[in-house]
């Protein structure tokens, strides 16, 4: 696991499963489809990796598809620090 | 409390059509299943339940009865009495849709909340209802067990999932399933008049309050299934909503198993390929829907409707919050037949004013008063009816159809406060065209309007000054082209607190864990002062009207500095 995918996966364990749970979150675990994050939730989720890698992210690019695992997030992070830079 | 009275023609034909003699016994758990199964439906689907990763289960009418009695008899046999709150916190599982079956048909009153409710949000609820028992997952017993010290009422804990060895104190594990089923249960004999469900809304001050109903709420439920939503034997039935809100209980519960139609259930959240999937699947003719899911649809495009075939579909509906003349015509184009819109609220537990099947859309319009119901729009300043069309005014009822909630809980006076000159006021502004079409204009209050989910600005400004960091906040709707509205806070900081965008995300996800996601602000904004009345009441009008480009009104007591 990459540097960026743990830092999400991280702070998707932290901030969105209730301490206790004992729910196993992996990279492709379904999000929003799994009812862990939902459509409001996602705001937060995307505020925080934008600011954590000073990106952009379109509302038009922040589907709930593509916030739908850890891994798709870390790919859409990806892509918009590569249109950064 | 206003005395109910029935409309001429249609409650009495629904009454018929029921079997419902007045003074009579009627209680909706016996009428979403036994009746079914008296009528000869024990072997069709009522229920076909489905998860995130696929997973199925089914339940007939007659299994539907069996299981709903011996959950009543689990329920009764614990020591729960009648008239005692039973809430059900769960996510879209079928013990919350049996679950509430079977707590009407052991004389309790269901009290759903949305499985999402933050620790804080839930004990609001429980403690004003007083409430004795809650069932709930594993996943959400966590949150109980932070508030219930501070619920000397809540006797009963009952989780439905739980895996042995992790319950704690007086916990109680329900595998509804391995219940055996039931034959026979003696049902609770309730009348017209004996309370069934609370549903907790929001208002613009104090906490939420408690709309409680009764079960001869069943007689429009039931009628405007039927007619609205044009349900018919053999239809296949999906309702977006969770029973955590009114619609997921009247129309998600209540309406379709009354009218024996097979109901399906995804519990899972939003994609819009599962969704049309989904659909497909199952072949859902009838499908009601909400504004936001709509719009989130939209926004995936037509070509991803093309990939599935929703041939099935005969009938669609929204509710929730206006539906756009855009999302009409979109529905139109993609699915060959527009989203028929639906009006109404917590309070008023039935559709009041709809497009009826048939009736010609105006894509914008909320349609007409439905048959029975007799709605009007008032002069805000004398609470008449207008004499002629065009003008904006509020939207009233004329008290007296049967899902009308009979009072707030232990709140009579927020009850009384709701009616003018014999009028109900919704809390909404309106305006009616010449050929008797609603036009909806927006709330007449400071309530947020989110994805089809009212919010209190109170409760959000509560929780938002238990942040070390915040001296002062309000907390308003701000626009927004999916949800209609979402939240914003204006706050101002303590000494010490500097404004940031880590400060920002932090209070956020205080607001997000202590209430729910859809009380988060999806922006805060650091301010120097909030404006403010001479006597120091903050004006959020101000700050509503200028996210909205509004003018600000009259301004001239208004301070901010």
């Amino acid at each position: 696991m990459d540097d960026l995918t743990k830092v999400i996966l991280d702070y998707v364990k932290r901030e969105y499963i209730e301490e206790g749970d004992d729910r196993e979150v992996g990279l492709d675990t379904p999000l929003i489809s799994g009812g862990i994050v939902d459509s409001f939730s996602m705001v937060s989720l995307k505020r925080f990796v934008e600011k954590k890698y000073a990106i952009q992210i379109p509302d038009a690019d922040a589907t709930p598809a593509a916030f739908d695992s850890v891994r798709k997030i870390a790919e859409l992070v990806e892509r918009f620090q590569a249109v950064k830079a | 409390m206003v005395t109910p009275t029935i409309a001429p023609g249609s409650w009495e034909a629904a009454e018929r059509e029921l079997g419902y003699r007045r003074g009579g016994p009627i209680n909706i758990g016996w009428y979403c299943s036994d009746r079914l199964c008296e009528l000869g439906l024990g072997g069709t689907t009522a229920l076909r339940w489905e998860d995130h990763q696929g997973a199925e289960k089914v339940y007939t009418y007659d299994q539907l009865r069996t299981r709903t009695n011996a959950f009543a008899q689990w329920l009764r046999s614990l020591g729960i009495k009648p008239g005692e709150r039973v809430c059900l916190f769960m996510d879209r599982v079928p013990e919350l849709y049996l679950g509430f079956l079977a707590i009407l048909k052991m004389g309790g009153i269901a009290q759903p909340l949305f499985s999402a409710f933050g620790e804080e949000s839930l004990w609001t609820r429980l403690d004003n209802a007083g409430t004795a028992a809650i069932v709930t997952q594993k996943k959400h017993v966590l949150k109980v067990r932070k508030i219930r010290d501070k619920l000397p009422e809540l006797k009963h804990v009952i989780v439905v999932d739980a895996a042995p060895g992790t319950l704690k104190g007086d916990e109680v594990a329900l595998a509804m399933d391995a219940l055996p089923a039931l034959e026979t249960f003696d049902v609770y004999p309730s009348t017209a008049e004996t309370p069934s469900v609370l549903h907790y809304t929001s208002g613009t001050t104090g906490q939420p309050k408690g709309a409680q109903h009764v079960h001869y709420s069943l007689i429009s439920q039931y009628l405007t299934s039927r007619v609205v939503l044009d349900l018919k034997p053999g239809d296949v039935y999906w309702c977006n909503a969770d029973p955590g809100w009114v619609t997921g209980t009247s129309y998600g519960i209540i309406g379709p198993w009354a009218c024996g139609v097979t109901q399906v259930v995804l519990d899972s959240g939003f994609q819009a390929d599962k969704w049309y999937a989904f659909l497909q699947k199952h072949r859902v003719s009838v499908w009601y829907s909400a504004p936001t899911a709509i719009r989130l649809l939209m926004r995936e495009g037509a070509e991803l409707v093309k990939k599935f075939d929703l041939s099935s579909l005969r009938h669609l509906c929204s509710v929730g919050e206006p539906l756009n003349a855009e999302a009409v015509i979109w529905s139109q184009e993609v699915f060959g037949r527009p989203f028929h819109d639906t009006f109404w609220q917590t309070e008023s537990g039935c559709i009041v004013i709809t497009n009826l099947p048939g009736m010609a859309v105006r894509p914008g319009s909320m349609g007409k008063p439905f048959p029975g119901i007799e709605a009007t729009v008032l002069d805000p300043r004398t609470y008449q009816p207008y004499d002629g069309p065009g003008r904006v005014g509020l939207i009233a009822l004329r008290p007296g159809w049967p899902s009308m909630m009979r009072s707030y809980w232990k709140n009579p006076t927020a009850y009384q406060n709701k009616f003018k000159n014999g009028w109900y006021l919704c809390g909404d502004r309106a305006s009616i065209d010449p050929d008797g079409y609603f036009w909806f204009v927006g709330r007449d209050d400071d309530v947020i309007n989110t994805g089809g989910h009212l919010v209190g600005p109170f409760e959000i400004e509560s929780a938002l000054l238990e942040h070390p960091a915040v001296a002062e906040s309000a907390a308003v709707a701000k626009p927004d082209p999916i949800n209609m509205e979402v939240v914003k806070a204006f706050v101002t900081l303590k000494p010490g607190f500097e404004p940031s965008s880590d400060l920002e995300l932090e209070i956020m996800n205080a607001i997000r864990k202590k209430l729910s996601p859809l009380a988060m602000p999806q922006e805060i904004e650091f301010i120097a002062a909030l404006p403010k009345t001479r006597s120091g009441k903050i004006v959020r009008r101000i700050l509503r009207a200028r996210e909205f480009g509004e003018p600000e009104g009259d301004v001239s007591t208004v301070m901010e500095e």
